[in-house]
């Protein structure tokens, strides 16, 4: 069917088949392959997406259910090539490794964030639960929470420590 | 260059960002699986649903109709067969199937759509046939025999011996002193096996590749692999091509542990090239497949016999590995080499004897998995050392001590320790400090009265060396640009590790540059890139930092010859900074790196000198083959040390449990970079926590995999972290390693199981002998009232075992 959905901005019209999920859809007919397909069972979260403001996992949503929608992918995450705050605290964190979950990572942050932008450290965790890391173990993509969000200490920091 | 200017670092040691950030956070990192080429063609495979099978026929001629299919494949048509050690892996299954989900027959077709439907109307009939699915049945002589050509099948001589006629492609021997002696001398012998399942790597890009094979057999291969070269040599091997026939390329790889260090889906989607007048095919797993049609870790039984004298010191290790290789060989015989070189854990162990063997049965193949056979074995050695302390009534973190390897001992293939080949010992001790081993806090005594549950502790060792041919050898290429920046070509593969960050570290630090100056290229590219084995067994940092190295010496030594000429000096009399190269006595002569760097040009207009490029090579050094009967020889480029410290709590009325604290140590020689190291430190640490609490392949007794997906077969949340993650570093430095470190990124992975069981055991006593450990295990072993010495078959006279003496 034809849907019109504005996608980081840009309004798209396009046809797009019953069965295609928003993750095909972003990725086949827009190209944008910074959100990632890592079990198309909602069970990994790296096709997190903004879909009305609000973070879902792109497989498990049809395309066509974003016909009139807004949605943002991590493709609008940085400003002229400026990394958001966000961003920028996973870099300084080592919050990155392979880099497959991460745009999903940040999207599910933001929306964190967005509900609530002093979370605990349980709360950081209880937020970016359905996001699947296999590389970092998470921690360091946890201390970057507490960095962007005004938290981290010497006491929330954790460095390597040498004996 | 002076010896007194190179020692300034600058950039070693410091938390230097890493090199790929900024492009990953902003999805603007290219993977396989986001490649589309131009008139690329989607396949999709046909897959067994039995585990064993003879196929009786495969019609394919719906799906050939099918409008919108460019190409049909099954066995019958490919006459190849791929193998790393031991060749035996057809590229569709033959006359029989070998295990659940492997690929039968495969299409090529011009939407992804198509090809699932194409695939769907291929029929296949089966004779099904009782599969062997257990290792130490399929050692059973009526077992049937999953391969029955392995006598026919090429191997790699120097290394592996496969069992004509058996399930067995190789068996690995150690031999060290006198282990009936050692026996005769303990005072106790404690004998027991652990077992552990298959586990699947679960990176979060599935395997995927793209493949085009062009007339006059030009092909190119885009895929998400480990090793460029190894895709290369063994593809070429079976299609029996020449290596400049066939280019890999490998852009950014998301997440690979081993699961993707051999050739995988690249042959198939060849096959279905050519047939398809070489448009390129491309093939992601979906999750399912990559656990079955793609391989896992291998299951190990290990029984492990132990004499020891009352006094705690080890006199005789009998250790006797059964790896489940699955249908085929892969990694799973080298798998086993290496870990029977290394059965005993960093300890000195006078008399030693090994029998490790590599088994085939109906299931999907196992292949390298972080750790290489090391998480699964230190699960019972670990384990084990807990059970042997306990029965002598020894203090676990003693007994340790006193059997450590220390600077002096031998290991079991006879190679002798030094002051710098690491510190187990100092491993251990900080990170049995670090959760105060060995007594409970007042907090911690004040949370159990509160909660009902119990607090305990426990401590692991590891080791681990890199599994690798002896002469293991690679190369760096480093090219000056005309503004003086660099960008290096090496063919390790940045997969999540952070390799491409440390290496340009070492280079910057080299050349005296800022980091902006280092750039390491992102794509691997076997016609460009200078040669690497593999990414693999933890040793990048070594082969690849020194072979940087050497290349930045190299560019060096070219620009000083270039500057002497032109300033009329001699290479001696020069010196440089970040940005010229000066004579040293009048600073004041120099020229800048960009007026060097592709060629010099004089007033008149006359040049002079060339392209400034530095070539570095480096070889794995002094290494050799092991004895096939005694296994004595030197295997290890160096060996990366490190301990386990961890708190559990307990309910012992559920066996429901919790990591309270986990805290690592690591003797990394020399630390890079305290962020990128804890990065794999922190990710190795619990990854293995995943593999000790919940991951592992299910079967029905008829070999079909139960739970292949995220769903059945969890793997860890943020949700399921330790409230306390700790790294230390130890740096006892490498001689031959670059500024003196070793690898680390396998070992945070080994040891966190029998870690994690020992503080269990250490709360309530639960006897543990198969990972993963699930609440309704430890529940099992607390309620178990067997007592613990079951397996202690000779105890001093006068104890309380119940053994007596033999």
């Amino acid at each position: 069917m034809w849907m019109t959905v504005e996608v980081n901005g840009h309004i798209y019209e396009r046809e797009v088949a019953e069965h295609w999920t928003l993750l095909r859809f972003l990725r086949e007919d827009l190209e944008l392959t910074g959100t990632k397909d890592g079990c198309s069972a909602g069970e990994c979260g790296a096709c997190t997406v903004m879909l009305n403001g609000e973070a879902v996992n792109a497989c498990m949503v049809l395309a066509v259910e974003a016909d009139g929608a807004t949605v943002a992918t991590i493709e609008a995450e940085a400003v002229d090539g400026e990394l958001s705050e966000i961003q920028a605290a996973f870099a300084r964190n080592y919050a990155v490794q392979c880099g497959y979950c991460t745009g999903g990572m940040v999207m599910s942050v933001r929306e964190l964030l967005r509900r609530n932008p002093k979370p605990t450290i349980d709360e950081i965790k209880e937020g970016i639960e359905g996001n699947l890391c296999r590389c970092t173990g998470y921690q360091q993509i946890i201390e970057a929470v507490l960095d962007v969000s005004g938290q981290l200490t010497t006491e929330t920091k954790g460095e390597l420590r040498y004996v | 260059m002076s010896e007194a200017t190179i020692s300034a670092a600058t950039h070693i040691g410091e938390n230097v960002p890493r090199a790929d950030d900024s492009v990953k956070l902003t999805g603007g990192a290219v993977y396989t699986s986001d490649m589309v080429l131009p008139g690329m063609l989607y396949a999709q495979v046909k897959k067994s649903p039995h585990a064993r099978a003879r196929i009786v026929a495969v019609n394919t001629s719906k799906a050939e109709s099918l409008p919108g299919v460019h190409a049909v494949l099954t066995g019958k048509e490919l006459d190849y067969r791929i193998g790393l050690y031991v060749v035996d892996k057809p590229v569709l299954a033959k006359d029989f199937v070998r295990h659940f989900g492997e690929a039968v027959a495969a299409v090529a077709a011009e939407s992804l759509d198509i090809a699932s439907r194409a695939v769907e109307m291929i029929d296949v009939e089966y004779e099904v046939l009782p599969p062997v699915l257990d290792q130490l049945e399929a050692l059973e002589e009526d077992a049937p025999r999953v391969n029955p050509d392995l006598g026919s099948y090429e191997y790699v001589q120097a290394a592996f011996s496969p069992q004509p006629g058996t399930n067995v492609p190789n068996v690995t021997r150690i031999r060290k002193g006198d282990v009936a002696a050692g026996f005769a001398e303990a005072d106790w012998i404690v004998e027991r096996e652990y077992t552990n399942p298959s586990v699947q790597h679960v990176p979060l890009e599935t395997h995927v590749a793209i493949v085009e094979w062009k007339a006059g057999d030009e092909v190119t291969i885009w895929t998400s692999a480990q090793s460029p070269f190894t895709v290369r040599d063994l593809f070429c091997h079976a299609f029996k091509l020449a290596h400049n026939k066939v280019r890999v390329v490998i852009p950014h790889v998301g997440g690979g542990f081993g699961g993707k260090a051999g050739v995988h889906l690249e042959p198939l989607l060849a096959c279905l090239s050519r047939k398809a007048h070489g448009r390129p095919v491309k093939l992601q797993a979906t999750r399912e497949e990559e656990f079955s049609l793609l391989p896992c870790r291998s299951a190990l039984t290990y029984r492990i016999k132990t004499g020891v004298r009352s006094d705690g010191r080890i006199t005789a290790q009998q250790l006797t590995m059964y790896w489940d290789a699955g249908a085929y060989a892969d990694y799973a015989v080298n798998v086993t080499r290496a870990s029977a070189y290394s059965a005993a854990g960093p300890y000195d162990i006078p008399n030693a004897w090994v029998d490790a063997y590599t088994i085939y049965t109906n299931k999907p193949w196992g292949t390298a998995y972080r750790g290489f056979g090391h998480v699964e074995f230190f699960w019972g050695l670990e384990r084990h050392m807990e059970l042997v302390a306990e029965v002598i009534g020894m203090d676990p973190l003693q007994f340790r001590k006193k059997n450590l390897l220390r600077p002096g001992s031998t290991t079991i293939t006879g190679e002798r320790i030094n002051e710098h080949t690491g510190n187990p010992l100092k491993c251990l001790e900080a990170a049995a400090k670090a959760i105060n081993y060995g007594t409970l806090t007042a907090e911690e005594r004040e949370r159990q009265a509160r909660t009902g549950r119990r607090i305990g502790k426990g401590i692991a060792t590891l080791h681990k060396a890199p599994a690798m041919p002896s002469f293991t050898s690679t190369a760096a290429i480093i090219k000056m640009n005309s503004d003086g920046s660099v960008i290096i070509n090496v063919a390790l593969t940045e997969i999540g590790q952070g390799t491409a960050t440390v290496v340009a570290q070492m280079a910057a630090d080299r050349l005296r540059f800022p980091m902006g100056r280092v750039k390491v290229a992102v794509e691997r590219d076997t016609d460009k890139d200078p040669f690497d084995w593999q990414t693999v067994a933890s040793k990048g940092l070594l082969l690849t930092g020194n072979a940087v190295l050497a290349a930045c010496d190299d560019l060096l030594q070219r620009a000083y010859a270039d500057a002497a000429q032109v300033l009329r000096a001699q290479p001696a009399d020069l010196d440089h900074d970040a940005e010229r190269i000066f004579v040293k006595q009048r600073p004041e002569e120099s020229l800048t790196f960009a007026s060097l760097s592709i060629g010099y040009a004089y007033p008149n207009g006359n040049g002079v000198g060339g392209p400034l490029i530095g070539l570095g090579r480096y070889t794995a050094q002094g290494l050799t083959t092991l004895d096939k009967e005694t296994g004595q020889g030197l295997p290890a480029l160096d060996w990366t040390y490190g301990a386990h410290g961890v708190i559990t709590e307990v309910d012992p009325a559920t066996g429901e449990y919790k990591v309270i604290k986990i805290a690592s140590a690591f003797d990394v020689g020399r630390v890079i970079n305290p962020g990128t190291l804890r990065g794999q430190c922190v990710g190795g640490m619990i990854q293995g926590l995943g593999t000790a609490q919940c991951e592992g392949y299910l079967y029905d007794d008829q070999g079909h995999l139960l739970n292949p997906s995220l769903t059945d077969n969890k793997i860890l949340t943020s949700m399921d972290l330790p409230e306390q993650i700790e790294c230390i570093a130890v740096e006892t430095p490498q001689l031959d390693g670059p500024f003196g470190a070793r690898g680390v990124g396998e070992h945070p992975m080994i040891s966190v199981a029998p870690a994690m069981a020992n503080a269990i055991h250490d709360a309530t006593g639960a006897d543990l002998t198969h990972m993963p450990v699930r609440f309704e295990d430890v529940w099992r072993a607390i309620h178990n009232k067997k007592p613990i010495d079951t397996w202690v078959t000779r105890a001093p006279a006068g104890d309380d075992t119940g053994a007596g003496s033999d």
